[in-house]
């Protein structure tokens, strides 16, 4: 379990990160709370020569208020999203999606925007960004650009993030109310086998968790309800179109059943408060 | 035999709830687990292990780990075949024709399982010895492999180049076969189970470490390794390794729990001791958690089947057994016998007139199989547990009327069992019943129903379990019977210091029972000292020389009643010297909060720390008595012990999504007189936590390459606070004849009982929709699929 | 590469290798044995600590990444006279350990989940508990001794 060598910089601005990922982007990483890229490090299984950390970049941990969407830097913690004021008046979805990542532990180094930036599918805060309609702001060489939510999780670990960019800012639609969020694991620190983030606040978005290579919509449901179909009738089109992966935990087709399941209750739940 | 629902009397501090002396150690951190050894000029080992489930090694080039930084030396198995005097040692051979592999260390020229060692890289520290392992080259001609067992049995691929069949022994019980065959002709009601037990793997939280310092001049090695048996493992260190068996001294420091996967001489263990003589310095390796995975024994490992005849009234006439049990690569220490261990037990707490068991052995290219808590008796109960039920749904009734109508009474105790054994003593209704309203079954009986009446989709089961098992291993003479190599006895000292201090020496092995505190009470209230006052040594082959270690539940019944005997014999001796300086006949004295007095004159009196300085000082013994109060006992058991239980789990299960959630459960156990009622309780929960994590979520998944894809604590799901209840406890106690103190064991009591209680549970939920079994781990995948299988359109799946 | 770091209040500063997890840096050049290690992957909590007061996995973290910080270990825990901890006294209390592998990275999550959940209930217990691994106890009494550890007031140090 200990990683193979490797050059740390610590970085003291995000300039400074840029400039050490411009000069060897596809040997050089990241580093924030640690807590997706460590593990792969410790089994070998990344392998990285140089390791930026922007742990410590000033400025870059906040959630804001920010008129119709509340922003969250991208280096804030798991906890400190779960507790912000302001994401639990504005955006409690992902208040709560972000105190039910890993572990205690987990949340207390892991960030937002390392978790999203990792583009792990199993993940829970992808699915609430994406049914939040978020913004990814991302700093590169060839400056700021902003990338919607859906078109940022390109693949399987594969992001819209280049290897000499940084995710600096996540930004989410407000929604305080109508909204639900359904993981379901067979244990609480484990990985969902499928999640459902939902919000119904004018017009439903449905996102999930493990039900493809990417985090991704439930087309079909959000076609149904938008046709106006009840919540049973949407729910069961939430695997439409969608590849789940087999494995240990559950078969591809169970994750398809356990879906239309789970979206049935996120839409009964977000409906019931306040959608 | 009195029963009773209380902790016990008393008198002394045997029978309170006295917190534990090991515990300040253990919580500030000061322990010492053999990681934690600070070990000057020590090298870290690290150990290359096949990728592959069989292959034949063709070439392992070392040159990138002998250029490696930090490398002290690297071998291959080749290399090191020299270092043996014989192979990995086994020491149950089952049955006189029992075939096995060669078994070394490092393999030389063919791989069996993933994670078989081909060669080991020593360097000055951890990391760079893991650097340098990843750079040797081994090339592999992969051969094909026997994964799945029952296929193993047929012998469609062999799992060695050099056996001719892939079963290993086959072992039977028949006493009458007749009978059987009688009973089956004429039952009204017969059951036909088939049971698979899935491999577990132990997951100890410290993983296991080994640090072997030699002393090259003066001709010693010091074995530090987390390990449950120091003296079993001197021996074994000794014949395999060809160093005299006195030249070696193994200590097991603290140890972070075992549950049979320490009960082992590991390829490790003999390769620190082999590179440490070789390199003449210190030699340590610390087991990583995802190589224990595939390098520490799997338990478990079963195809059962089961048959059940009965009469009408689901009255049980015979139980017939067949197993196939999975020896994996190689054998181990006892994985031949831990079937045997079952193989008694199989009519489970029933009066059952006809009998008959047969177990076949069979080698897979999987990690070896070896004891893991409980060994054949989680296997047997869990079996006989599901089948009783299997009978109850056939005949309509209540579960537990048919365990009732079953049940051995409680006035044929001792009950000579058809499989050949004395159960010492029971009340196996006392315990039901006692279980019973503990849980409050009958209301839970009635929301059940209610909930099945309003379409629930969380439905309630109710799952119980009523088990025997067989404890305190064991009467030599019948480990002889059963071709075990070893006795069963254990050895203790009692001595009392100067100062009227009292140290105990133990051949018991603790790793997390807590023998410091019992062994301590026993002794203090034997000769009227605070336990505070005893000290208790162990684990350590210099200062308890003799012992057979620690596992089956033993410690209590075999090596604490050696304590009391030790103890016994020093006050029979501490009583001639009282009578020589109080000038009366040795008969004349009575013993009482450790004074001797004379009876009728009480002003007359000697305490025994008085006496322990007389003793000491020997300045004024009675003639021919020799110096010192200490006193040495070797029990040798006459019988095992049978604590025996029920233990009740309730479940919810959603039917739309086949999760089930375990949220209350209730256990009733008997394990004789407690020393410890706190001590007995943490047992208690431990073993429901590990029997409950067999039913609902271990399991080691191999696929069909025989690549084990458990390897790690994300997908291997040990159970956490968050996915277990807290339980309900309650107690008889019924005392066993068989040792002085009446105690009978309860390690691992709680992991054979609840396996069964809660897949019974599950079963019971479902079972108006038709189901009738789930294979373990019951996932939430396999509850929706047995619900759609059993009633289309129900759940969905199929 | 150096670095700097509180640790049970006293200020540590080492040279180490940049591959070095915190975890090891604890153990190995600081001599705290008591943080254990049982897991490669960030799943069984033996190795939690406190940084700057709060739970961490000690085995995910880089020792350079806690540079600057302040680390409290197990054995920071029990008063230097050698008074044991609240948390510690209510796991003796009530046996909330056996093999006490898991026990120093138990006790630091249940002082960082009590900051966090002055007044818990049980099922908030279990959940707090979630990252930390017990192979012995069942969890029984470990969560008996957390919710006696509340009710006692015991706060983290």
């Amino acid at each position: 379990m200990i990683p193979a060598s490797f050059e740390y910089r610590r970085a003291d601005s995000v300039e400074q990160a840029l400039g050490w990922l411009s000069e060897d982007p596809d040997s050089t990483k990241l580093l924030a709370g640690g807590h997706s890229l460590l593990p792969l490090m410790k089994l070998r299984l990344a392998t990285p020569g140089v390791l930026v950390d922007i742990g410590r970049v000033p400025g870059l941990s906040y959630v804001r208020d920010a008129g119709d969407h509340v922003a969250v830097g991208a280096l804030t913690r798991h906890r400190d999203v779960e507790i912000s004021d302001v994401a639990r008046a504005h955006v409690p979805l992902l208040a709560h999606v972000a105190g039910q990542v890993g572990d205690p532990q987990v949340r207390h180094r892991g960030t937002i925007g390392g978790s999203i930036a990792h583009g792990d599918p199993a993940s829970d805060l992808p699915a609430a960004v994406l049914a939040l309609d978020g913004v990814l702001v991302i700093d590169g060489p060839r400056g700021r650009r902003e990338v919607g939510a859906g078109d940022f999780f390109r693949g399987f670990l594969e992001t819209a993030l280049a290897p000499d960019e940084v995710l600096t800012e996540i930004r989410v639609r407000k929604a305080p109310r109508g909204w639900a969020f359904q993981k379901f694991n067979r244990r609480a620190q484990d990985w969902a086998i499928v999640g459902v983030a939902a919000v119904v606040n004018g017009g439903a978005r449905v996102a999930l968790v493990n039900m493809g290579a990417t985090t991704v919509r439930a087309r079909g449901t959000e076609e149904a309800l938008a046709a106006g179909a009840g919540i049973a009738e949407a729910a069961a089109r939430a695997p439409e179109g969608l590849e789940p992966p087999s494995d240990l935990q559950g078969s591809a087709e169970y994750r398809r059943h356990l879906a239309t399941v789970l979206v049935r209750r996120a839409l009964e739940e977000a409906t019931a408060s306040g959608g | 035999m009195s029963t009773t629902v209380a902790d016990g009397p008393a008198a002394g501090v045997v029978g309170t709830r006295m917190r534990r002396r090991e515990d300040p150690a253990l919580l500030s951190g000061e322990a010492r687990y053999v990681h934690d050894l600070v070990v000057p000029g020590a090298l870290h080992m690290a150990v290359v292990r096949s990728p592959y489930a069989h292959a034949r090694v063709t070439s392992v080039d070392l040159s990138g780990a002998l250029a490696s930084p930090g490398v002290a030396a690297a071998f291959s198995g080749a290399e090191l075949a020299g270092e043996w005097s014989s192979p990995m040692p086994c020491a149950w051979p089952v049955t006189a024709d029992m075939q096995a592999p060669s078994h070394l260390p490092v393999a030389v020229d063919e791989v069996c399982y993933v994670g078989d060692a081909v060669a080991a890289v020593v360097a000055s520290s951890q990391a760079e010895a893991q650097d340098a392992a990843a750079a040797v080259a081994v090339a592999y001609e992969e051969l094909p492999a026997a994964v799945d067992l029952e296929d193993a049995a047929s012998d469609r691929v062999l799992a060695h180049s050099g056996l001719i069949s892939n079963r290993a022994y086959t072992w039977e019980l028949v006493p009458d076969a007749d009978a059987v065959e009688r009973a089956f002709a004429e039952a009204a009601v017969t059951v036909r189970e088939r049971y698979v037990q899935q491999r577990l793997i132990p997951a100890a939280m410290e993983p296991r470490g080994v640090c072997v310092v030699p002393q090259p001049f003066g001709g010693e090695y010091v074995v530090y390794s987390a390990t449950q048996i120091p003296h079993i493992l001197r021996t074994m260190l000794g014949i395999t390794a060809g160093v005299p068996e006195e030249r070696i001294r193994v200590v097991a420091p603290s140890v972070g729990g075992g549950f049979g996967s320490k009960l082992d001489v590991y390829a490790e263990e003999l390769l620190c001791l082999a590179l440490a003589r070789r390199l003449r310095k210190p030699v340590r390796w610390s087991e990583e958690r995802s190589e224990a995975a595939q390098a520490t024994i799997h338990g478990r490992g079963q195809v059962q089947e089961i048959e059940l005849a009965a009469d009408p009234h689901g009255r049980v006439l015979a139980v017939r057994v067949r197993l196939l049990a999975d020896m994996g690569a190689y054998m181990q220490l006892v994985t031949p016998g831990v079937p045997l261990l079952g193989a008694f037990l199989y009519h489970g707490v029933y009066d059952v007139p006809a009998y008959a068991f047969t177990c076949t052995g069979v080698f897979t290219n999987k990690t070896p199989t070896d004891a893991y808590r409980g060994a054949g008796r989680p296997e047997a109960t869990y079996a006989i547990e599901r089948a009783i039920d299997a009978v109850a749904r056939k005949i309509g009734a209540d579960p537990q009327e048919v365990r009732r109508r079953n049940f051995i009474p409680a006035d044929k105790f001792p009950y000579s069992s058809v499989a050949g054994l004395v159960f010492d003593s029971g009340n196996y209704e006392a315990a039901l019943d006692a279980a019973l309203e503990l849980v409050g079954y009958e209301e839970l009986r009635e929301a059940q129903a209610r909930r099945r009446e309003e379409g629930a989709t969380r439905l309630l089961g109710i799952g119980l379990s009523s088990y025997v098992e067989m404890c305190g291993l064991a009467p030599s003479r019948v480990l002889a019977s059963l071709n075990y190599v070893a006795g069963g006895w254990e050895a203790a000292t009692v001595r009392m210091l100067p100062t009227g201090k009292v140290q105990v020496v133990t051949g018991a092995s603790p790793h997390g029972q807590g023998h410091v505190t019992s062994w301590s009470m026993i002794v203090a209230d034997k000769l009227g000292v605070s336990p505070e006052d005893v000290e208790v040594l162990h684990s350590d082959t210099a200062v308890s020389p003799l012992g057979l270690d620690t596992y089956g539940s033993r410690s209590l019944s075999v090596g604490g009643t050696a304590i009391a005997l030790a103890a016994d014999r020093l006050i029979d001796k501490a009583r001639l010297l009282a009578a020589h300086r109080l000038e009366v006949a040795p008969e004349d004295l009575e013993l009482s909060a450790g004074q001797f007095s004379v009876q009728g004159s009480p002003s007359s009196a000697i305490g025994l720390g008085a006496l322990a300085f007389e003793a000491f000082t020997a300045h004024d013994l009675p003639e021919g008595m020799e110096p010192n109060l200490e006193a040495s006992a070797t029990y040798d058991p006459t019988n095992f012990t049978f604590p025996f239980g029920t233990h009740v789990a309730v479940v919810e299960v959603d039917t739309e999504t086949g999760k089930v959630d375990l949220v209350r459960y209730a256990a009733v156990d008997d394990c004789g007189n407690q020393i410890n009622p706190l001590i007995v309780d943490g047992q208690v929960h431990g073993g429901i936590a590990q029997g409950v994590a067999q039913a609902l979520f271990e399991e080691a998944v191999y696929d069909d390459e025989g690549n084990l894809l458990t390897t790690t604590f994300t997908d291997y799901l040990v159970p956490a606070a968050s996915e277990l209840p807290s339980f309900s406890l309650g107690r008889t106690v019924t005392p066993s004849p068989s040792n002085p103190m009446g105690v009978k064991g309860i390690g691992e009591a709680g992991t054979i009982a609840a396996t069964p209680a809660v897949v019974n549970a599950v079963v019971d939920a479902l079972s108006h929709l038709g189901v009738e079994e789930i294979a373990m781990p019951v996932t939430p995948e396999r509850v929706w699929r047995s619900i759609g299988a059993s009633a289309p359109g129900t759940g969905g799946g199929r | 590469m150096q670095v700097t770091m509180t640790v049970n209040g006293e200020t540590q500063s080492h040279d180490v290798e940049a591959r070095m997890l915190l975890v090891y840096y604890l153990r190995e050049v600081l001599g705290l044995t008591g943080t254990n290690v049982g897991c490669d992957t960030t799943s069984c909590g033996a190795c939690t600590v406190l940084l700057n007061g709060e739970s961490v996995k000690s085995c995910t973290m880089l020792a350079a990444q806690a540079d600057g910080e302040e680390i409290t270990t197990i054995e920071g825990m029990a008063s230097s006279e050698g008074v044991l901890h609240p948390i510690q006294e209510a796991f003796r209390e009530h046996h909330g350990l056996q093999c006490g592998y898991c026990t120093p990275g138990m006790v630091m999550a249940v002082a960082s989940f009590l900051k966090e959940h002055p007044d818990p209930t049980e099922a908030e217990v279990r959940e707090g508990l979630e990252g930390n691994l017990c192979r012995c106890t069942g969890y029984h009494n470990i969560v008996q001794a957390t919710l006696a550890a509340a009710r006692a007031g015991a706060l983290a140090p």
